[in-house]
């Protein structure tokens, strides 16, 4: 309590000194929160995107289909299993048939991913009812990415190569009956959805589907013969992966600021130790031990992370809040990152984040204080009470 | 006078590490000391005077031989034990006064009886009394760099005598100051001295601090060259 109070006392007393090193360090505080808070975010954000346009609760692929290798789609397809049937009739499930093909829009050829979606399911947000309408043509809707990079604008008609079943290549005119909007770009880049029961037909595969996405968890059930269920987890590993290789260079970034943070309390240490000499034989000769100097400039360097951390909340409180409220705007679309990303970021800061970082500092603080305090514990006092240490 | 021992000191040697030598700055000190005693320790520059006061004071610890403050072994007070004698029985006055800059004189004077755990209520009396007796009740609130050299030395014997220790070492409390204020402190000392029984040892060449001592032992190299004992009527 007393080297606290002494502590207090001091760094209060050192006026400038004190508060540029709290300063440095409340920015450290607050840009770790904010960069934390962001990256939680938007991986929040991803997810639930990534559910509501795609994953739904799990999915029950054909045993043979691997979305990394399009050579796979001409085998994996079978009829949807029985049990299915009548909640694909329901909308819990959604029987999805996924082929490749070629659009040849303007002249130009362009290597689709082909997917076939009930009109009417309402299990993912994906509006597979812009696809309804007249049906002497084969409607398809397509996301604002795809329409960009195709020139296809809503009613226009273009031409769609596929294989069927036996391997024939065939043609028809589609007509593009709708353009949706989507933070998720693995609906959207290079996919092309048309209505299941057209895409069968072209296909020649009545009845059968790539796969099913669930309505909800199906972990522990029985999986039908010929089928993987895939879970939510395995699903959104690939955002997970990237929000990681994001957080793994956040961590660098937050690193160098607590770097520098902790370098300006380790060089006031330093000198407060070096240029305090007198004051620390004079401590000593008052009758402070030498492990109790050492705690007072240990808890002194300490509670420049304490004072930074009320310093911090001052600004980083309504900063943050107000982030947190209304988002940052992010200035290039989620399709340029490949992965799911709002136009509008909003940051989630966690009690656990907050109090987290706090403490972290706060340790690491500590450390870096007491490391060159353990100098004076070898100091001569009648030395220091001169000046004469080097 | 009353003749109690508070200090004693015999056969006293202290060597210092010197490259491949070594330096004796102290060599055979034999004296003693009463309660109440208002002694001066001469000499020029590199006798001793302030090694002397330093082991007295359980900053530094004899090579060879005893000294014995209050009746405890300088050379066997681990450090703890040292640190406690310091912060009770003993109080320093140095030349440069060693104020804490960041602390108002109030602070300053209340810093030892910190380290003692004294209450608050008790604190602030002995504060308040300490700074009456060096005549600064107003300057309670006053920072160090606001002071006057002859105030700053005052603040640091207030400092000193706070707690009420046995014993009061002075390492050159003059060096700093002008006639006037040298004067205005040796005799604040002197009734601290004479109403509280404290003893001060002094370590000076201060002409004017010699014409206020009871007792003066000059030492020269090391070695205690005179004692005389002034009688003053």
């Amino acid at each position: 309590m007393l080297a606290f109070r002494l502590a207090l006392r001091n760094l209060l007393g050192a006026g400038l000194r004190t508060w540029l090193n709290v300063i440095v360090l409340s920015f450290s505080y607050v840009i770790i929160i904010w960069n934390k808070g962001l990256l939680e975010g938007w991986d929040r954000q991803a997810r639930n995107d990534m559910i509501k346009w795609e994953m739904g609760g799990g999915q029950l692929w054909h045993e043979a289909y691997d979305p990394y290798d399009p050579f796979t789609l001409s085998d994996s397809h079978a009829m949807l299993p029985l049990e299915f049937m009548e909640q694909a009739a329901d909308s819990l499930a959604v029987p999805v048939l996924i082929t490749q093909g070629t659009l040849y829009p303007g002249g130009r050829m362009q290597p689709v991913v082909i997917r076939g979606i009930p009109i009417n399911q309402q299990l993912l947000l994906l509006p597979s009812a812009l696809m309804q309408g007249d049906t002497t043509v084969i409607n398809a809707m397509i996301g604002t990415s795809m329409a960009e990079n195709t020139g296809l604008k809503e009613g226009n008609y273009v031409t769609l190569r596929w294989r069927d079943r036996n391997g024939t290549f065939d043609a028809a005119e589609i007509r593009i009956a709708g353009i949706f909007e989507t933070t998720v770009p693995t609906v959207d880049v290079g996919q092309l959805w048309l209505p299941l029961e057209k895409l069968r037909e072209m296909m020649m595969m009545p009845g059968e589907a790539t796969m099913i996405v669930c309505g909800k968890d199906l972990s522990g059930m029985a999986v039908p013969e010929g089928w993987v269920y895939r879970d939510l987890d395995y699903l959104l590993i690939d955002i997970e992966n990237i929000i990681k290789s994001k957080g793994a260079f956040g961590m660098i970034v937050w690193g160098i600021l607590l770097l520098m943070a902790m370098l300006a309390i380790f060089d006031t240490q330093v000198l407060s130790i070096f240029r305090r000499q007198k004051e620390i034989g004079t401590y000593i000769a008052l009758g402070m031990t030498r492990g109790g100097v050492v705690k007072l400039f240990t808890m002194e360097g300490a509670m420049n992370s304490v004072l930074a951390t009320l310093i911090g909340a001052l600004y980083g409180v309504p900063l943050l809040s107000l982030q947190a409220v209304k988002g940052i705007a992010i200035p290039m679309k989620g399709s340029d990152f490949g992965i799911a990303m709002a136009e509008r970021l909003y940051p989630v800061y966690s009690i656990a984040l907050v109090t987290g970082t706090v403490l972290i500092v706060l340790i690491v603080t500590t450390i870096v204080s007491y490391i060159p305090s353990r100098k004076i514990a070898k100091l001569n006092p009648t030395e220091a009470l001169r000046g004469r240490i080097q | 006078m009353d003749n109690e021992t508070v200090i004693k000191i015999e056969g006293l040697k202290k060597h210092f590490r010197m490259g491949a030598g070594q330096f004796t700055a102290l060599n055979g000190i034999d004296l003693s000391f009463g309660k109440g005693e208002f002694t001066g320790i001469i000499g020029p520059s590199g006798s001793g005077k302030t090694t002397l006061l330093n082991i007295i004071g359980t900053l530094d610890a004899p090579s060879e031989g005893h000294a014995l403050i209050l009746g405890r072994s300088v050379g066997q007070l681990s450090p703890p034990e040292s640190a406690s004698l310091r912060k009770t029985q003993l109080g320093f006055i140095f030349q440069t006064y060693n104020l804490f800059h960041v602390y108002t004189v109030f602070e300053n004077v209340e810093f030892p009886l910190l380290l003692q755990g004294l209450d608050q209520a008790k604190r602030r009396k002995m504060v308040l009394d300490a700074l009456e007796w060096v005549g600064l009740s107003d300057k309670a609130a006053s920072r160090p760099a606001q002071l006057s050299g002859g105030e700053s030395q005052r603040v640091a014997i207030a400092r000193a005598m706070v707690k009420r220790p046995a014993v009061v070492l002075a390492d050159e409390p003059t060096a700093n100051l002008d006639a006037a204020n040298s004067h205005n402190i040796l005799q604040t000392m002197v009734k601290l001295n004479e109403e509280l029984r404290t003893t001060f040892l002094f370590a000076t060449h201060d002409e004017k601090v010699i014409g206020y001592v009871r007792r003066k032992i000059f030492l020269l190299d090391g070695r205690v060259a005179r004692d005389e004992t002034i009688v003053k009527n």
